[in-house]
């Protein structure tokens, strides 16, 4: 059962468990979470802050924040040659080209994400070059061959064409990096080739509807507002046509009327691209809206899984429902969840849901309860219900 | 009941300086013209873009903010005259322009809750300091009987005795807010601005600040000026709602009304871009194309005619005033 994916999974989270070692005691951030995700689907993860879908997301990339490590688990994903890899076993340098390139990744602050001090086409430029880099070339090498047939292409042209031979080759030559150290002549070589990014970055801004791209290229971020730097965040995103996108609340610093602007984007982009999407939010309304399948997470666990109309229909962990009760309607009264978040060093036994759970059983302080299958796609853990082992099920279908 | 507070034609422009002598070179016009009233009691929601000023009126209303012109009435009675005419009575009420002694008198009946508690809390000071200091500052109480008042007002919105000797970063930010909330209600104010008070905490205990403010206004009578851009949470909370646009205030209605039936093109657009959290329900959508012009060069006429699809001639050249269509319904808009 090594490394095996269902044909039309992309992704399976499975055991995971990260812990952060800090002063006042080791963090329990994800216990034994649990999940999958299929080919072109959008799996959105809601809980609030502090229930582990934010660390979920970045374990994905194997970029877990210190002081957190791994302690158990695995992450398989599909990689763009139909292999099966688990993330958390491959090199740094496996990991370089599968950043960005089959998995990327959008973050909450556009304006934290972007580096101020250079000029947004620098920035999607370096997507593209670190992961497109052959195919740019061989743009570059069509475009000269074209000049120089027509005869407009003169010493300059040869020389570039020349350079990007080499650099198809060898990208590090030695004699690349002398060339490119000369006066003028180093200048020159990247002239073609700069266009050419240039011009797949105006496309790109294009895509993510960003008005005057020729302009946007050449700003700062800070030039831009907050709905704009999102969307050049996207473009950097999905510059490589990634296989799998994770956004982390991706629109919770932005208006609802830009919210809107970015969410029906997003959704757009997902057909055209055909990535699978990780879609975390704590807005159950933007779930509603964007999501295929939902993710429950709860203080580190995983404790409901299920189609976004299931889930909205027939919630079942209690924690699903206190939180659906918990979004303001009008008229009715504001039902919030009694107690607060626990503090994860020293995590209530068996499920960690009882302190604040009306249907807290004896049982529920002693043992965890597994992520059962209740129907078809339904999971949930929670001692209320009985059912089918969640790993079973899986591995047997 | 009477009214609480009016804004008449009010105006806040930040000035925008420039050049080597820093001279003035323009004026962001965060706050434009705006004319309302709250009435005594009610709680009045705010909603708007970030950057259309709401939290520039808030400050402004509550003389945080110096305003450039226009009046502010308020009375802490919560009598003032329905219909105020220019006159005597006016400026017996007319908080625009008071400065010194007299202003700080006024100040314990006005007060604000700021959005993030943990800058608006000195990290520094005990919990039942800071929540006295309003007491110390309005030379209300010291010493023992601030304490003893602190504390009343500690259980009053759910914390005990034991937090008293505690620094804000031993509290979560539910409880923080609370503590902040505690603070301006120490010296028993009549009204108070709660500036997104809700932004940033969790949903389950957003849920919970709700239920206190509501409790809270019942209990103390209370008028709050509540912004927000959350809009699901101002439908349920709000007696009545304006919506902004680029300093101006577009339309106001009570809220089952604007969200109903909202008639200003532009409340239109806000409303139908809430996701709602049902997922068989698909809302068309009146996506607004570009982003709001900047508040220093607004557009002429109707600020929101160069998004707006239903624009016509008259909407660059004219500015619309806030009408009422319907009995409670306003709207500045050529449409109606």
């Amino acid at each position: 059962m090594e490394a095996i994916l269902r044909p039309d999974e992309q992704l399976r989270v499975k055991d995971l468990v990260v812990r952060f070692y800090t002063y006042e005691g080791i963090v329990k951030a994800v216990e034994k979470a649990n999940l999958n995700l299929k080919k072109g689907e959008t799996l959105g993860i809601v809980g609030e802050t502090g229930s582990g879908k934010s660390v979920t997301a970045l374990t994905i990339l194997a970029l877990t924040p210190l002081p957190g490590k791994v302690e158990g688990g695995s992450i398989l994903f599909k990689r763009i040659n139909g292999k099966v890899d688990d993330i958390l076993k491959l090199s740094e340098e496996e990991l370089v080209k599968l950043r960005g390139r089959e998995i990327s990744m959008i973050f909450q602050e556009p304006n934290a994400a972007l580096d101020p001090l250079y000029r947004v086409g620098e920035q999607v430029a370096e997507a593209i070059l670190s992961h497109r880099l052959p195919e740019m070339l061989d743009r570059a090498i069509e475009s000269l061959k074209e000049e120089l047939k027509n005869g407009n292409g003169g010493f300059s042209s040869k020389l570039q064409l020349w350079a990007y031979n080499e650099m198809k080759k060898n990208p590090d030559a030695l004699k690349l990096k002398l060339v490119k150290k000369l006066p003028i002549i180093g200048k020159t070589i990247s002239r073609k080739l700069n266009q050419v990014v240039r011009d797949e970055i105006i496309g790109l801004l294009r895509l993510m509807e960003i008005p005057d791209p020729e302009r946007v290229v050449d700003s700062y971020p800070h030039e831009l507002s907050g709905g704009m730097q999102q969307r050049i965040v996207i473009a950097i995103a999905l510059a490589c046509s990634p296989l799998l996108l994770l956004a982390d609340e991706p629109t919770t610093s932005l208006d609802v009327t830009v919210q809107a602007q970015i969410l029906d984007l997003i959704t757009r982009l997902k057909e055209r691209f055909g990535a699978s999407i990780i879609y975390i939010t704590h807005d159950m309304g933007v779930i509603a809206e964007i999501s295929d399948r939902v993710a429950v997470m709860y203080a580190g666990n995983v404790v409901e899984v299920a189609p976004v109309i299931e889930l909205f229909k027939k919630p079942l962990h209690p924690y699903t429902k206190a939180l659906l009760e918990a979004i303001p309607r009008p008229g009715a009264s504001f039902k919030s969840i009694p107690g607060t978040v626990p503090n994860l060093v020293n995590p209530p036994s068996g499920c960690r849901f009882h302190p604040r759970c009306p249907h807290a059983m004896p049982k529920c302080m002693k043992e965890v309860p597994e992520l059962r299958r209740i129907t078809k796609e339904h999971y949930v853990a929670c001692h209320l219900y009985g059912g089918e082992g969640y790993g079973k099920h899986s591995d047997s279908d | 009941m009477g009214n609480i507070v009016t804004a008449i034609n009010l105006r806040k422009y930040f000035p925008i300086v420039g050049g080597v002598f820093r001279r003035k070179i323009g004026d962001v016009k965060a706050v434009d013209g705006v004319t309302f009233t709250i009435k005594t009691g009610e709680t009045f929601g705010l909603v708007g873009e970030s950057g259309c000023g709401k939290t520039t009126l808030g400050k402004t209303l509550i003389r945080l903010l110096d305003p450039t012109s226009g009046k502010i009435l308020f009375d802490p009675e919560g009598n003032l005259p329905e219909d105020p005419k220019i006159g005597e009575r006016i400026n017996n009420y007319d908080i625009s322009s008071i400065k010194g002694r007299k202003l700080k008198s006024l100040r314990r009946y006005m007060q604000i809750v700021y959005q993030n508690p943990s800058t608006s809390l000195n990290p520094r000071m005990l919990v039942k300091d800071i929540v006295a200091e309003p007491l110390v500052v309005q030379g209300l109480a010291k010493g023992k009987e601030a304490e003893e008042r602190v504390l009343q007002i500690l259980e009053r919105v759910g914390l005990a005795r034991e937090h008293l000797y505690r620094y804000p970063h031993e509290f979560s930010g539910g409880q923080k807010q609370r503590i902040a909330i505690a603070r301006a209600l120490i010296t028993h104010p009549k009204f108070i601005v709660l500036d997104e008070p809700t932004s940033s905490v969790d949903v389950s205990v957003r849920a919970s600040l709700l239920d206190l403010f509501k409790e809270l206004q019942k209990k103390m009578g209370l008028t709050y000026l509540f912004i927000s851009h959350d809009l699901s949470m101002i439908e349920a909370i709000s007696d009545r709602v304006a919506v902004m646009y680029l300093g101006k205030i577009v339309e106001i209605a009570d809220p089952r009304e604007l969200f109903n039936n909202p008639l200003h093109p532009y409340t239109q657009a806000l409303f139908s871009a809430i996701p709602i959290p049902d997922p068989e329900v698909k809302r068309e959508r009146i996506i607004l194309g570009g982003e709001p012009p900047s508040p220093a060069n607004p557009p002429s006429g109707c600020r929101f005619h160069p998004r707006c699809r239903y624009a016509k001639d008259i909407c660059s050249k004219q500015e619309p005033a806030l009408i009422e269509v319907k009995p409670g319904h306003y709207v500045a808009c050529h449409l109606y």
